[in-house]
């Protein structure tokens, strides 16, 4: 049951936009979708090794800048008058550099910080976002600043012998979230359930036992910082070329608050977690604006989720499981399963 | 088979270790005792490579592992366990002794280890699947020490295995660790139970103030008069 769960769940996604014709909502769909990606990259860094970034935007808004850039070309002079001109690339090679300068800007930002962690962690990750959001609303050459990048091209899917099919749809672009939040799902369960995710989750619990049963502490936390930017820097890259325009505010700080969210109601250290929180945070404003004002709806929103850290402090998914009695006799545990 | 010389430890400008020398003979049960804040603790750690010492050797099988990290150390043979929380709490029994072989690959081994330890441990064997936090504390004291002898150490250092134990659990305790230094391992005991320590012992050092103020046969410092006075109670 367990192992089908995932599964039917897959499958009862993919149907949606077989039923569900209302663009406005397919349309909540794709971009919830693009938002449980980003949350699922969180849930690694702050559910399994217990490390806070408050400033994970940033991996998100580098991959949708980075994406949108290399598709669209630039052309721009640095420092001595050395000009850069860039000629547009495919929108996949976009999305392969996304992820990586992503993962390549979260080792940086974890070698810097992991040293000291903790509260000095959460500092340098909310401080590189607020840098990252400056350098795009003020290097208005490359990135075009408040004015936003427009015209960003749709993924497109090469079909060998019959030429492209341009991504430009609802569904389209929804089946392409749901097939990269399958493969970042399953990146994240394997290495959750591997070694590494066992060394992660011993020195979530007792960083100094950790250390002498012989983990590289600070290995560990930088390997689960790359895979988790540059997880978020897929999200951020397909979140670019769905809406086809972005601006600075992709850094607000208001998203990394909402994947936070989404990550703690759900139940942080879970694998279904950020899905489940996301599903529900991600939709409250669309169901909500059928019955309330735009004011309530927030209300609203904040009044579910006292409710659910108040009733629920472990999130949701920890707490059906311990009521369906999943957890076999491993009482209240669901984040570790034995690594075989 | 360990030999520290002039060994140094610094925490910011305070001096814990003021350079002191120590020797441990294969096959021996070795105490180290002292009052609080002596620097015990810190001696393990530094010798585990979880802390680095500021100047000095340690010499183990030859070679000088000072400034070696904690992971080689291990791999060379010296499990550490530490004081205090000494297991992983939300993890069960079994999860914690697999974290004990952690840089193991042996799988079969690994299991033989674990079958062993569980026969040595009918307790644990019982709580194989439980959530080792959930546990008595001398339950996690037991786990604690069969988690440290998992990895198949040469040197296994314990860090107050009595410490906020009953006292029936304690000499427990110190029958399990003279039952691992009888199995062939070396032992490195740091206690503040100077007497139970000093009657186990082989060999004891006498720490006080980051010095070595004494060190003898475990049955000479139990007739010494300023260990009578200061540790044993007149």
């Amino acid at each position: 049951m367990r192992r089908l769960l995932p599964l039917l769940a897959v499958l009862a996604f993919a149907s949606i936009p077989l039923w569900l014709k209302d663009p406005y909502l397919l349309n909540a769909c794709v971009t919830t979708g693009i938002f449980i990606i980003a949350a699922m990259s969180l849930n690694l860094l702050l559910g399994y090794t217990g490390q806070l970034s408050l400033g994970h935007v940033a991996f998100f808004g580098i991959g949708a800048y980075v994406s949108a850039l290399t598709s669209l070309g630039f052309d721009i002079e640095l420092f001595g008058g050395i000009r850069v001109v860039h000629e547009p690339w495919p929108v996949w090679i976009g999305f392969v550099l996304a992820v990586i300068i992503a993962g390549i800007c979260g080792y940086l930002v974890g070698k810097l910080s992991f040293r000291v962690r903790g509260a000095y962690f959460v500092i340098v990750t909310i401080s590189f976002a607020e840098v990252v959001r400056l350098v795009a609303l003020n290097w208005v050459e490359l990135t075009q600043g408040p004015l936003a990048l427009t015209s960003i091209p749709p993924f497109t899917l090469g079909l060998p012998g019959l030429g492209y099919l341009d991504l430009y749809g609802k569904a389209a672009n929804f089946y392409l979230v749901l097939a990269i939040g399958v493969v970042c799902y399953v990146i994240i369960s394997r290495l959750t359930r591997s070694r590494v995710g066992r060394a992660m989750v011993a020195l979530k619990e007792n960083e100094s036992l950790a250390v002498s049963v012989g983990i590289d502490v600070t290995r560990y936390l930088i390997l689960a910082a790359v895979t988790s930017a540059a997880i978020a820097g897929a999200a951020g890259s397909l979140y670019a070329h769905y809406l086809r325009i972005i601006d600075p505010d992709v850094f607000m700080f208001l998203y990394t608050v909402t994947m936070v969210i989404m990550v703690i109601t759900g139940g942080k250290g879970t694998l279904a977690g950020p899905i489940v929180g996301g599903l529900i945070f991600g939709f409250i404003p669309v169901v909500a604006r059928s019955f309330a004002s735009p004011e309530s709806q927030w209300i609203l929103y904040g009044a579910l989720m006292i409710l659910i850290v108040f009733v629920l402090p472990q999130g949701i998914v920890p707490a059906i499981e311990r009521w369906f009695g999943v957890v076999d006799e491993n009482e209240g545990r669901a984040k570790l399963e034995p690594a075989k | 088979m360990l030999e520290i010389s002039n060994l140094v430890c610094r925490y910011g400008k305070v001096e814990a270790i003021k350079g002191i020398s120590l020797s441990i003979k294969k096959g021996q049960l070795v105490a180290l005792i002292g009052a609080n804040g002596a620097g015990k603790s810190t001696t393990l750690r530094s010798i585990s490579g979880v802390l680095s010492p500021t100047s000095g050797r340690i010499m183990f099988e030859g070679q000088d592992i000072a400034r070696c990290s904690a992971r080689e150390i291990l791999m060379r043979g010296i499990a550490h366990c530490p004081e205090g929380r000494r297991i992983f709490p939300d993890m069960t029994v079994e999860e914690n002794l697999d974290m004990g072989a952690y840089l193991r690959s042996d799988i079969e081994g690994m299991n033989a280890d674990k079958d062993r330890i569980f026969t040595q441990f009918p307790r644990l064997a019982e709580r194989r699947r439980q959530v080792a936090g959930t546990m008595s504390g001398g339950e996690q004291q037991m786990l604690a020490i069969g988690r440290a002898i998992m990895s198949r150490p040469k040197l296994v250092m314990f860090d107050e295995p009595s410490l906020g134990l009953a006292p029936n659990i304690v000499e427990q305790v110190f029958e399990i660790i003279d039952g691992i230094r009888q199995a062939g391992t070396t032992v490195l005991m740091v206690e503040q139970n100077a007497y139970s320590a000093l009657d186990l012992c082989d060999h004891a050092y006498l720490m006080e103030a980051g010095s070595i103020v004494l060190s003898g046969k475990g049955s000479e410092l139990i007739d010494n008069d300023h260990i009578r006075q200061a540790y044993l109670g007149g």
